[in-house]
């Protein structure tokens, strides 16, 4: 008899990345399909375009860096960085504009800092402030959240791939800015809060259609934590970082600043919370670390959302996180067995 | 009957594994009858070999000593059964290295005769140093895999005292039930062991930390406790979680003590040994019988049929895996140990040891396809899980990086190679595998740091040697240098002090060629011819010389006449 030699443990978990990365992306499925169903199929078209371009961008630099391209292609990494970034885009932007954000995440901010595992910076947060930055005029019109979105399919392919509607003077009725930009536009305005939320865009606690998207959000993350895919420390720093934070400022002025509930039911908040801030390459990896990390997205976010320029701050907050990971994860190691409690 | 101790602590991390014990636990040990030929290693244990005691053709008896310790560090080696010695000559054995060292081999003769038995003592009678060494006669090491010799565990010196005796039947490893059978079976005889050890160590107190999966084996060894009336002994059930049985692990859980990370279970005042360390301990006191079979868990898909054996020690696997059925089509991996910290041998030929306490004959399915793997997300699934709370995906990092100083700033040399980090790995790193290569490297980057300090230090103290030297030098040339400016006393004050020298150089010339003339050499038994002719030479010399000598004194300035 002969037998192969091997290193211990001889057994692993059936846990592997692609499922990692399947289950993220099934966990999504709720809250872009309430995306659809309120900003239309702008939508899907976005999560199609983005997706085709990670694939083929993943494909070339795996190529080009010698990887077996098949084999890491099916680790849906790619995948996921490319929805996320879709489901952060308005559901109007011009095809090209999807295309720049998607190849700048996967082939700078991804494979140029390594690759996979290497990445210090969230390649969706990356590719989606590039565009932010460059074509911001773009990056704030939202479809008029309707159930079954203020576009229809002919309008809206026609918008995105040809950068043009039937009749260009009804893009003013079909489109708005989101109603966070409105409240930030409205203060400046000297309006309230309550003034400013009286428009038919805001629902209940937050804006029509993006509560029930963060709703669906919030719970395929708990999903997620329920199937140990993410830890709970990071959304819940973020949440509770966040919520304390705008809840404190709307005690002292409820004119001037929105309810916590706003916050956390507004733009990207439960998408990064529990999909995003949760990225495990990029996010810190000790358990007081993930805690601070996740308050500092929190904090970060609803400064930059109340006082910053743009009116969603969860895109820079994350990155200014991530700078912050090497330092916080230096100084939160846990304490090893066996040495004393101020080692 | 005793109630447990309520309270138990955790450690961090762990893992719950699928056990797999039930398979091999279904029949009663077995024995296993006296194979064709026995190959028994000098090295059984940690220290040194044992230094053979007996010759090729030698007859020897069962249990006679054939290798005795060599040094403190060490533990003698005994026939397992009665036969002729056929030789001692390097094998394979059952080491990860995969490397051959030296065993005797002996041809049993099939009486399996005992030889002359120490005489049976009392061991309430016996000081605690005498029990030692009647236990390190009988060659007993530590069961329970690392193999470290009994004797000296059962020492605590002068300037410890041990408060707890641990007994650890936790056997947190997946698929191996050898302690498990042993408790059943012989649960009395691993009490009786027990007390004798406490007995060796003085101890306050002893604990059993048995878990929850082996309810038989629990509830054996309390009704033993009970039925041999002994106090202050208690028999604990403890959560399944890998690694438990860790030494400092069980430590933690049954007392909340932990070990300093440079320290041992001593320094906490507590003794941690193998349920069958304790059986052998009893069967060396009680029947004076040295260590020469063990019970081995032979299981896995690999092989017909699963069970527990008590093996001869140097019996070879393949004797072991014949008696349970062969091997199946599926054996893959031979595994000595467990699915966690086992290693695999390349044959079968290599014999069971002291420390061999399970064959586990794996089956591809049962085992993960050999380096496969994804990048690091930095999920932290291994940090989660990780006993010693390490990092292990800094570690990662950083042993792939070589980064050496940032490895020891990490603790990798406190991990403990339990292997909990990749077994959940997602990417499916071989983690453990990278640390056992950067704690090699570092190990021998400090050999060659030591070897080159020691050379460093060597050239240090030439280059010290040498400017001393020439320290030394000068400071005698500016001596003489001082002593030459300094004016003579009774000479001239304006004399050159140069020509002053050249003078009493000139002085030491004349007076040695004064002398020569009249140097005697070999003139003792001298013929007056010769006498003669020495006389006419030495006038000539003379006459030859003194206008010479003039000429000399005439260029000196003043002829000091």
């Amino acid at each position: 008899m002969s037998f192969i030699s091997a290193s211990s443990p001889h057994q692993q978990n059936n846990n592997s990345v692609p499922d990692v990365m399947r289950m993220v992306l099934l966990a999504l499925v709720p809250g872009a399909l309430a995306s659809v169903f309120y900003f239309g199929v702008g939508v899907l078209v976005n999560i199609v375009i983005a997706s085709a371009t990670a694939l083929a961008c993943e494909a070339a630099m795996l190529n080009m860096r010698h990887y077996p391209v098949r084999r890491y292609l099916s680790d849906y990494s790619a995948l996921v960085t490319a929805i996320l970034l879709a489901l952060a885009l308005p559901a109007t932007v011009p095809w090209w504009l999807t295309v720049i954000a998607i190849s700048f995440a996967i082939v700078v901010a991804k494979h140029l800092y390594g690759g996979l595992g290497y990445n210090p910076f969230n390649p969706a947060m990356i590719g989606y402030v590039v565009v932010l930055i460059a074509f911001p005029r773009q990056m704030t019109q939202w479809p008029i959240p309707q159930p079954g979105g203020s576009l229809g399919l002919l309008d809206t392919l026609s918008l995105q791939l040809f950068g043009q509607l039937a009749d260009m003077n009804t893009l003013d009725a079909v489109t708005s800015a989101t109603p966070m930009d409105q409240i930030k536009t409205g203060i400046g305005l000297n309006k309230t809060i309550s003034e400013i939320s009286s428009n038919s865009l805001f629902g209940n606690v937050a804006g029509k259609g993006w509560e029930l998207i963060n709703l669906l959000f919030l719970a395929g993350g708990l999903w997620l934590y329920w199937k140990k895919v993410i830890n709970w420390q990071v959304p819940l720093a973020v949440l509770s970082a966040l919520f304390f934070w705008s809840w404190m400022f709307n005690m002292y002025d409820g004119d001037l600043y929105s309810s916590p509930f706003f916050h956390l039911f507004s733009g990207g908040t439960m998408l990064c919370a529990f999909f995003i801030a949760t990225d495990p390459v990029t996010a810190s990896t000790t358990f007081w670390g993930r805690l601070i990390y996740g308050m500092g997205i929190g904090i970060l976010t609803f400064v930059i959302r109340t006082w910053g320029g743009y009116p969603d701050g969860i895109a820079f907050a994350v990155i200014l996180m991530n700078m912050a990971v090497p330092t916080i994860d230096y100084y939160t190691q846990p304490r090893v067995f066996g040495y004393p409690e101020d080692d | 009957m005793k109630k447990p101790a309520g309270k138990l602590w955790h450690f961090m991390g762990g893992l719950h594994l699928p056990d797999h014990k039930d398979v091999s636990t279904r029949t009663p040990i077995q024995q296993l009858g006296i194979p064709g030929r026995l190959v028994i290693p000098l090295q059984q244990h940690i220290g040194e070999p044992a230094e053979v005691l007996v010759r090729a053709g030698d007859r020897v008896s069962k249990g006679q000593i054939i290798a005795r310790a060599s040094g403190y560090y060490s533990a003698s080696i005994h026939a397992s059964t009665s036969g002729t010695v056929v030789d001692t000559i390097e094998q394979p054995i059952a080491h990860p290295s995969g490397l051959s060292a030296p065993c005797i081999i002996i041809k049993p003769d099939g009486d399996d005769r005992w030889g002359k038995l120490p005489p049976q003592q009392d061991y309430k009678k016996l000081t605690p140093s005498t029990l030692r060494s009647l236990i390190r006669e009988a060659g007993i090491v530590g069961l329970g895999g690392a193999g470290f010799p009994t004797f000296i565990k059962l020492n605590p010196g002068a300037r410890h005292e041990i408060d707890t005796l641990i007994l650890n039947g936790a056997e947190c490893e997946p698929y191996i039930s050898c302690d498990d059978m042993l408790m059943r079976e012989r649960a009395e005889d691993v009490i009786q062991g027990l007390i004798i050890m406490r007995h060796a160590l003085q101890a306050k107190r002893c604990l059993i930390g048995i878990e929850e999966n082996k309810q038989e084996a629990y509830d054996a060894m309390r009704l033993a406790t009970h039925a041999l009336g002994v106090a202050d002994v208690e028999v604990i059930m403890i959560p399944i979680l890998y690694p438990t049985g860790g030494e400092k692990q069980l430590i933690r859980i049954l007392t909340g003590l932990e070990v300093p990370h440079d320290g041992l279970p001593i320094d906490v005042s507590v003794a941690v040994h193998n349920v069958a360390t304790a059986a052998a301990v009893y069967d060396a006191v009680e029947k004076s019988q040295p260590l020469i079979s063990r019970v081995v868990t032979v299981t896995g898909d690999g092989v017909h049929g699963q069970g527990n054996a008590s093996v001869l020690i140097g019996t070879p696997i393949q004797e072991l895996i014949e008696q349970f059925g062969g091997y199946t089509d599926k054996a893959q991996r031979l595994i000595i140990g467990g699915p966690m910290m086992g290693f695999t041998v390349s044959s079968d030929q290599i014999p069971v040891t002291k420390t061999t306490n399970c064959i586990l004959v794996a089956s591809p399915q049962e085992t993960s396809p050999p380096d496969t793997h994804y990048p690091c997300i930095r999920c932290g699934d291994c940090m989660d899980v990780c006993p010693v709370s390490l990092l292990p995906q800094q570690l990662y990092w950083y042993a792939r990086a070589r980064d050496f100083d940032k490895l020891q700033n990490y603790h990798l040399f406190d991990c403990i190679e339990c292997g909990c980090c990749a077994y959940v790995c997602p990417s499916q790193i071989p983690l453990v595998q990278y640390y056992r290569f950067a704690k090699t490297a570092i190990w021998e980057q400090e050999r060659s740091r030591s070897k080159s300090s020691l050379a460093r230090q060597r050239f240090e103290f030439r280059e010290d040697r040498l400017e001393q030297e020439k320290r030394e030098r000068a400071e005698r040339m500016r001596k003489k240098k001082a002593a030459l400016n300094k004016p003579k006393a009774g000479s001239d004050a304006n004399e050159d002090p140069k020509k002053a020298a050249i003078k009493a150089a000139l002085e030491r010339v004349k007076k040695k060629q004064a002398t020569r003339g009249v140097e005697k050499t070999n003139v003792d038994n001298l013929t007056p011819d010769q006498q003669g002719k020495i006389q006419q030479i030495n006038e000539r010399r003379a006459t030859t010389q003194v206008p010479a000598q003039n000429g000399q004194t005439d260029q000196a300035d003043k002829p000091g006449t």
